[in-house]
């Protein structure tokens, strides 16, 4: 029975893995660049949702909506000052330490309008937990929402990428930006596009996670962003289903790890099973075989 | 903070793999240049330590005692730092007004640390050359060990209110007013045992944490020697202080009736939520580092109802001395003081029962100063807030009463 619930909450802290991953693997695929801002943008978010529910006491929707918005305008306000003037740099390492810096950016702005003091986050979902084999097994509301909300978000995203233009716009500027630009595809604007979904998931995610621990510093995007870029990783940096996937694996094997190997390892198991999935498919689970142009 | 490295290395680790990517040429061209920056890096970091450590020393005026205090200010560990700024200077205060210690005045200069071991070193110089005779910190473990090593060095007269390894007082000049961790331990399966608290007993702690795991290892030794059922007991980390769900679930399979959380306020917050989501409802026992969790921002104080914590000080004490002092600090900062402010308001105390024991004055070398209190603190015995009869070994440790608070309606009250 302890089993079951160790595989629930894993796939749990999972799904959060996997929605954060999601901007990493997007922004990757398309701008061919890693955010190391998108775990701050996490935090962010989580913060304008406290201030607006908890402070501003709005409801929950609006507070949702209105930390969505912020995080999707954050997100290209990112991309268009810090991100796209670097995009012809010679070097990629320009680019990857700019987003280090946007990153201690948005932790000391948090830090300095929030202070340090840790927050306690209070749920806005109040959900009743859910008790199934006579109580022995507990399964929070939470921990349902995020699960449901994951798998929402990746058919939707997906759907999107098929069916629209925009989303056509995305899959050929992640095959050729140049050749997708004479095609007459908005490179610029489908780069921008990406950030701003990505931002908005983030501010869902940070919202997820902070509901389920519920602690709220300016750094606690630092490590779900690290463990999440992991996650994207695993499943293959680029690949859409490979960050559901990535995710969903990290999250049962940290919380199965942490249950039955030893409860102090568990970040080593995660990333030791990474190397080993990297040394035997290095382009990640699911991701695509690189092939070397000539 | 440990994780926040953490996160450093991996980024300068992916950093350095995708510098590979890069044609060989440029990667030796690329690494000279950042062993350069790096080198300048590390030179600079050495000139301005090095600045830090050579300022002169300002002389110390004849008729006023100058005592100095470190501790986090700013930072996670900010709520513990500002109450002993705070008591201390209501201690301070109190006695100038009073006419000083022997007719001399008394100056406080308190110095942020950020619960850093190397900021704390540099505060401990600062305070120096602003002629500090006696030390009144610093708050937290781990910068304590650091500036407890200097001022060994230096001769320097030190007591730590609530800094709590045993490392802290392993040079002669350190004095404590909190409980060692060992003693925690020790003290709180006492408590549990005697008080039939609970008989399947569940242990979280952070393994990551000098702290946490020291009272740990004593209480479970403590607990053998007891009888005291220990059922289920799991450790995390500082990179893994978020989610307890594991750890929980575990001691609800081994049907703990009594959980002990040997650690800080901002994890056992979490840990209270998640018991409670999870429908498991233990009694919860912690120790000092539990003290805060009520005014934890936004914290759902009733999730803390029941919780009991072996603190040596309840703010609704009955008597005069805790009245007096609650009323104070209230008034004066607009918050009811901690277990933290207490042991602070007593360090100052104690430092004047030991310089009125000493007889000694502030012409007087520090060293001079450092050598009489601490030959003073083993005979003198101080009635304070955190307990009567305080009375203290060569070693710096310290011999009281521990007393077991119980939460209820969002406020302490004693267990006894």
């Amino acid at each position: 029975m302890s089993f079951i619930m160790y595989l629930i909450n894993g796939i749990s802290l999972g799904s959060v893995y996997a929605i954060i991953a999601l901007g990493y693997t997007m922004v990757y695929g398309i701008a061919k660049m890693l955010n190391f801002a998108h775990g701050d943008v996490i935090m962010i978010g989580s913060y304008i949702s406290f201030v607006t529910f908890s402070q501003m006491g709005l409801g929950p929707v609006p507070s949702v909506v209105i930390s969505i918005i912020v995080c999707t305008a954050l997100g290209m306000i990112i991309e268009r000052v810090a991100y796209k003037p670097l995009r012809k740099a010679a070097s990629p390492l320009a680019v990857l330490i700019t987003a280090i810096g946007v990153s201690y950016l948005l932790q000391n702005i948090a830090l300095l309008v929030f202070g340090a003091n840790p927050i306690s986050y209070v749920s806005m979902l109040d959900i009743p937990p859910v008790k199934l084999a006579g109580g022995e097994l507990t399964i929070t509301g939470i921990t349902l929402v995020t699960i449901v909300l994951c798998l929402v978000i990746m058919a939707v995203l997906m759907i999107f990428i098929k069916k629209t233009k925009a989303g056509q716009a995305m899959l050929a500027v992640s095959e050729d930006k140049d050749a997708a630009q004479l095609m007459g595809v908005n490179v610029n604007g489908t780069i921008a596009l990406t950030f701003a979904i990505g931002s908005g998931l983030a501010a869902l995610a940070g919202i997820l996670l902070c509901s389920a621990y519920p602690t709220l510093t300016p750094y606690t995007g630092a490590m779900p962003g690290i463990k999440a870029f992991t996650a994207a990783v695993f499943g293959g940096i680029g690949s859409i289903p490979g960050a559901l996937v990535g995710g969903i694996l990290l999250g049962v094997i940290e919380i199965l790890g942490r249950a039955y190997i030893s409860s102090q390892l568990s970040d080593a198991i995660v990333f030791a099973v990474l190397i080993i999935v990297l040394l035997v498919k290095p382009t990640g689970i699911l991701g695509k075989p690189i092939f070397e142009k000539v | 903070m440990a994780f926040e490295n953490w996160m450093l290395l991996s980024r300068f680790l992916i950093q350095a793999s995708l510098l590979k990517l890069v044609t060989s040429k440029e990667v030796i061209i690329k690494k000279r240049v950042i062993s350069a920056v790096l080198a300048a890096a590390m030179v600079c970091g050495l000139l301005s330590g090095c600045g830090g450590n050579g300022g002169g020393k300002a002389s110390a005026d004849s008729d006023t005692f100058r005592i100095g205090g470190i501790g986090p200010v700013t930072g996670a560990a900010a709520i513990y730092g500002s109450a002993v700024r705070n008591a201390e200077q209501i201690a301070v205060d109190e006695i100038n007004e009073a006419g000083g210690i022997n007719g001399y005045q008394v100056s406080l200069q308190f110095e942020d640390d950020e619960h850093d071991a190397e900021k704390s070193v540099n505060a401990y110089n600062s305070l120096k050359d602003w002629g500090m005779q006696i030390l009144a910190g610093t708050v937290t473990t781990t910068p304590c060990i650091a500036v407890a090593d200097k001022t060994a060095a230096d001769g320097m007269f030190e007591i730590t209110p609530s800094a709590s390894s045993t490392d802290v007082i392993k040079n002669d000049n350190v004095f404590q007013v909190c409980f060692t961790d060992p003693n925690q331990g020790s003290a709180s399966a006492k408590y549990i045992s005697d008080k039939g608290l609970g008989s399947k007993i569940g242990i979280i702690y952070d393994s990551s944490d000098v702290y946490s795991s020291g009272i740990y290892a004593k209480f479970k030794e403590e607990a053998a020697s007891l009888g005291l059922e220990i059922v289920s007991e799991s450790a995390f980390t500082a990179d893994s202080n978020t989610d307890f769900s594991v750890q929980l679930q575990d001691a609800k399979d081994a049907g703990a009736d009594l959980m002990f959380l040997p650690f800080y306020y901002q994890q056992a917050a979490i840990v209270l939520k998640q018991a409670k989501d999870m429908g498991f409802a233990p009694a919860f026992f912690g120790v000092d580092g539990m003290d805060g969790i009520l005014t934890l921002e936004n914290f759902d104080t009733s999730l803390a109802e029941g919780v009991m914590l072996l603190t040596p000080f309840a703010a609704d004490a009955s008597d005069e001395k805790t009245q007096a002092f609650v009323a104070k600090y209230n008034e004066k900062y607009g918050e009811t003081p901690n277990q933290f402010a207490a042991d602070a308001y007593d360090a100052i105390y104690i430092i004047k029962a030991a310089i009125e024991s000493a007889n000694v004055t502030p012409d007087m070398s520090v060293e001079e100063i450092g050598t009489a209190l601490k030959g003073a603190m083993p005979s003198i015995s101080y009635d304070g807030l955190t307990g009567s009869g305080m009375k203290w070994e060569a070693t710096g440790e310290v011999n009281k009463d521990p007393k077991g608070v119980v939460i209820q309606n969002g406020v302490y009250v004693s267990i006894d």
